[in-house]
């Protein structure tokens, strides 16, 4: 059931698709700006020159964490992509971001320190979202393995207007996109320093750079989900959103974190139960 | 079948031969040796049984119940004693009505019933025995040394440790007596053991506050006590012939008479599971010796009180009574694990954290489909291990550095590495993939969206699931912050209580290892035996989290790879200059000392706005079974 190849060739792939996406992304973002911006391959140059650096720390734990950090990140996006169980990859993926939190504490400093709790926060605002999704993915299909669900010929999208919408949503929290941008942010206007990675440099600020990527990857893997009945529109959609979302990124000051955990609670209620409640109605009624 | 007989007397022995000893050395030795025995006893019960399935014994229902009535007496007439003492009216009002209601079934049916299969024993049992086997065991011989330095600390408190071991042993014979009877009867006096138990367990300190909380504990006890004799009322009264009062004989009558004994039973259960409305009693309990809260959050009290409305399930699935009742742990399970946010005191966040997993236990159980039984038994087995060790560890952690606040525990792992480590294992177990609540949790999504009803429960679990994320992270991150200056301070840890921790650890890991095995040869052919069919987890989930715990214990490894090359500086201060010891030149040229304190959210998670709204809620909840159950009835 389980896709080996998949797994294998996300791993080796989605650095790569990661960090162009991210290279395209900072393009954009200073055309709108009215910058001329930084070459594509940018991303690629930085982290090269990340990992040369000289490996600074607070304290020794620090390295663990985001090795653990990392590898979870990875695990869980290539349990996606091999198929595997939604709710599992949701529940890693989790396990993941524990560890980036527990590294900002590590280092007992005030900056990751509140970047850790704001990091926290926005794991609670984005998650029950995304259980939700995938809660809605099985009552259409029947089924919470990414393998089914990718195959099925329904098209979810019609199915799960709302649950899209919230997912978006939390989709924008967890690219790190202004307006929710709270824990650390790309752009110059994070007044914690960097937040949740103020104390990491050199080699460990690669690596979390490096999660991010693989991160993203499986995110655009998830929109593709909603439109898996037809890959052409799918790859359209995840690009019309990741267009969506550098818009966004660029048009919203950074809102604070009690705007962000109601918002993106209010969503998820409003917009994924409220759609969920409905196909549970409705599979009553057929039934 | 000797064994049973063995695991509900002898505990009991223990206790009166403890209450006559006054010497420590000796009451040292016997308690090691009865935890062992006991502990023995439970591991040969569970190679005995563990194949047989369901077995009715046949054991003679006199003199026991007469010993039982008469000692009930005398557990009423000295709570009312105290009630009067204490001028707690409504304990005495409780145990009067509770008293008059045994009296007229005990004098009017009870003479003419000889019911025959008495004790039974079934997976389920079994499991409930590892549980006060094991794990209640090991907290009695942390005990030992725990209540020493306790009395070195409070010289105020009269030392009343023979009472204190007495009435440790009689609860875990009262659990166990509780797990093994299949007589109703026989279930009421157990479970009124325990009640007495924790009433006099909670008070141990004599001071004002404990006696309060302890006639808390009480009173809400008492009032499940009285539903609880009102469903052995109605069942006698159904049929005086007394064939419905054996447990096994009432699941399987049907719902037309199971229903309103199973209602009722399940009120007293979700009072002495301390759900909402009943949650302040748990909370209240803290105030007891740390080894107290991790009995009763563990492995005993709180687990009979899922343990009864677990089997009961059965009769509550579809009905709307059943509903109800899930719906109560539903709304407690969310509520408690928002005010864990809140709290500071790591006990106080223990107690809500285990009302909240209550709840869920509750909530799987209520609506009690088969796949829900499956992740509710599996959850009182992941917590009731995770949760001692976390008791134990928040009352090793608390003599060392003299508070039990979470704010006062930053930078554990430089003070008491030893101790911080088992402690985040253990708060890991309690909410991260791939460990044992996680599991549950995750078995409890997928059961509940088949379920009448279950998107409300989906979505409790989705937005309670990610509460409890920021409560535990947020206390592991403080433990695990590495403060520049710490001093150790575990090095006069006991070695008895480095072995119960040790072993709890252990088992908090190997479990989650495990359980696939303790899932196929206990949980599902229980399930299979009431339901005809049972749930597990796909074979390949189990092989991915198998992979992901050997991955998470292999990482720590990695530290190795960065002994050298790693250049440690001191954290950002934002360039002010600061000494080695985080203190930094604040404006005015005045040094300053950094302190960082997690957030608490007080005006969002404030304990006192939701648990009025969680009060209002359940007992509304409580009161429409009420409502319907009458309709029933009449």
């Amino acid at each position: 059931m389980i896709s080996l190849t998949n797994a294998i060739l996300f791993l080796l792939l989605a650095p790569i698709i990661g960090g162009l996406v991210s290279g395209i992304d900072r393009k954009l973002t200073a055309r709108m700006q009215g910058r001329v911006g930084p070459p594509i391959f940018q991303p690629f140059y930085d982290v090269g020159k990340l990992l040369e650096k000289e490996n600074l720390v607070v304290t020794s734990s620090q390295n663990f964490y985001i090795l653990s950090y990392i590898v979870f990140i990875v695990v869980s996006g290539a349990l996606f992509f091999a198929g595997g169980d939604l709710l599992l990859v949701i529940f890693a993926f989790t396990l993941a971001h524990i560890f980036l939190v527990l590294g900002a504490y590590a280092s007992n400093s005030p900056y990751s320190f509140v970047g850790a709790e704001r990091e926290l926060i926005q794991i609670i605002a984005y998650e029950p979202m995304i259980i939700l999704s995938a809660v809605g993915m099985y009552m259409v299909t029947k089924s919470f393995f990414v393998n089914e669900i990718a195959a099925s010929e329904l098209p979810l999208i019609l199915y799960l207007p709302g649950v899209f919408i919230g997912f978006l949503m939390v989709f924008t929290i967890k690219l790190r996109k202004s307006p929710f941008d709270l824990s650390t942010s790309h752009h110059a206007h994070q007044e914690l320093v960097k937040g949740v990675t103020t104390e990491f440099t050199g080699p460990n600020l690669a690596r979390i750079e490096i999660a991010h990527w693989y991160e993203n990857v499986f995110l655009l893997g998830f929109v593709y989900l909603f439109f898996a009945f037809n890959p052409v529109i799918a790859i359209v959609a995840i690009i019309v959103a990741y267009l969506l979302e550098i818009l966004i990124d660029n048009t919203f000051s950074r809102v604070k974190w009690q705007l962000t955990l109601k918002s993106a609670w209010i969503v998820a209620g409003m917009m994924g139960l409220v759609n969920l409640g409905v196909l549970y109605y409705l599979a009553g009624v057929l039934i | 079948m000797i064994e049973l007989p063995f695991l509900i007397i002898f505990p009991a022995i223990a206790a009166v031969l403890l209450l006559f000893i006054a010497n420590e050395t000796l009451r040292n030795a016997v308690v090691k040796i009865a935890a062992l025995l006991i502990g023995a006893g439970t591991i040969y019960a569970f190679f005995t049984y563990f194949q047989s399935g369901l077995q009715l014994f046949s054991v003679p229902f006199e003199p026991a119940s007469q010993i039982m009535f008469v000692l009930e007496l005398f557990i009423a007439l000295y709570i009312l004693y105290v009630g009067i003492q204490c001028r707690r009216y409504l304990a005495v009002l409780l145990i009067i009505i509770q008293s008059a209601l045994l009296i007229y079934v005990e004098s009017v049916f009870v003479m003419g019933i000889h019911p025959e299969f008495n004790l039974f024993i079934d997976q389920f049992s079994l499991i409930m025995a590892m549980i006060i086997g094991i794990i209640g065991t090991l907290i009695c011989v942390y005990a030992l040394r725990y209540m020493q330095t306790y009395h070195a600390h409070h010289p105020e408190i009269k030392d009343r440790r023979r009472l204190f071991f007495f009435m440790f042993f009689v609860f875990l014979s009262g659990m166990f007596g509780l797990i093994f009877s299949n007589n109703l009867l026989w279930v009421f006096f157990f479970w009124e053991i325990t009640t007495l138990c924790s009433f006099i367990l909670i008070g141990y300190s004599q001071t004002k506050e404990a006696t309060n909380n302890a006639f808390l504990a009480l009173e809400m006890n008492l009032l499940g006590g009285v539903a609880f004799a009102g469903a052995l009322l109605y069942l006698l009264y159904v049929d005086p012939s007394g064939q419905f009062l054996g447990i096994e004989q009432l699941l399987t009558s049907g719902y037309a008479i199971a229903l309103v004994p199973a209602v009722l039973i399940g009120f007293a259960g979700i009072t002495k599971a301390a759900l909402m409305p009943f949650s302040s009693w748990l909370v209240g309990a803290m105030v007891a010796p740390t080894p107290v809260s991790a009995l009763l959050h563990s492995s005993t009290m709180v687990k009979a009180g899922v343990y009864i409305i677990v089997r009961f399930a059965p009769v509550y699935t579809g009905t709307m009574e059943g509903l109800i009742i899930g719906l109560v742990g539903g709304f407690t399970f969310l509520l408690a694990s928002a005010i864990a946010i809140s709290q500071s005191n790591a006990k106080k966040v223990l107690a809500y954290s285990t009302i909240a997993n209550l709840g869920l236990i509750v909530a799987c159980a209520g609506v009690g489909t088969y796949k829900l039984v499956w992740a509710a038994i599996l959850l009182i087995i992941f917590h009731a291990i995770a949760k001692s060790l976390l008791f134990l560890c928040v009352g090793t952690v608390e003599h060392r550095i003299g508070s039990r606040d979470i704010e006062d525990m930053s930078g554990l792992i430089v003070r008491m590495p030893k101790i911080a480590v088992m402690m985040f294992i253990g708060i890991a177990g309690m909410f991260l993939a791939p460990f044992g609540m996680l599991i549950s949790k995750w078995a409890a999504i997928e059961a509940f969206i088949e379920a009448q009803f279950g998107l409300i429960f989906v979505a409790i679990l989705a937005f309670g699931g990610s509460i409890t994320v920021m409560f535990w992270s947020k206390w592991m991150g403080k433990i695990i912050s590495v403060i520049p200056s710490g001093e150790k301070v575990e090095d006069t840890v006991k070695k008895e209580k480095w072995f119960v921790l040790y072993l709890l650890t252990a088992l908090t890991v190997i479990v989650c290892l495990i359980f696939p095995l303790i899932s196929s040869t206990l949980i599902e052919p229980f399930v299979m035996s009431v339901y005809g069919q049972t749930a597990r987890l796909s074979q390949d989930n189990i092989v991915i989290m198998a992979m992901m715990i050997f991955l998470l214990m292999l990482m720590p490894f990695s530290l190795l790879l960065y002994r050298d090359g790693v250049k440690h500086v001191p954290a950002y201060m934002g360039g002010r200059p600061t000494t080695t010891d985080m203190r930094f030149q604040g404006s005015m040229g005045i040094t300053r000392e950094t302190e960082l304190s997690n957030y608490y959210f007080e005006e969002y998670f404030g304990e006192k706005r939701l648990l009025m709204a969680g009060t209002a809620l359940c007992f509304g909840l409580i009161l429409l079974a009420g409502v319907l159950l009458t309709g029933v009835v009449l």
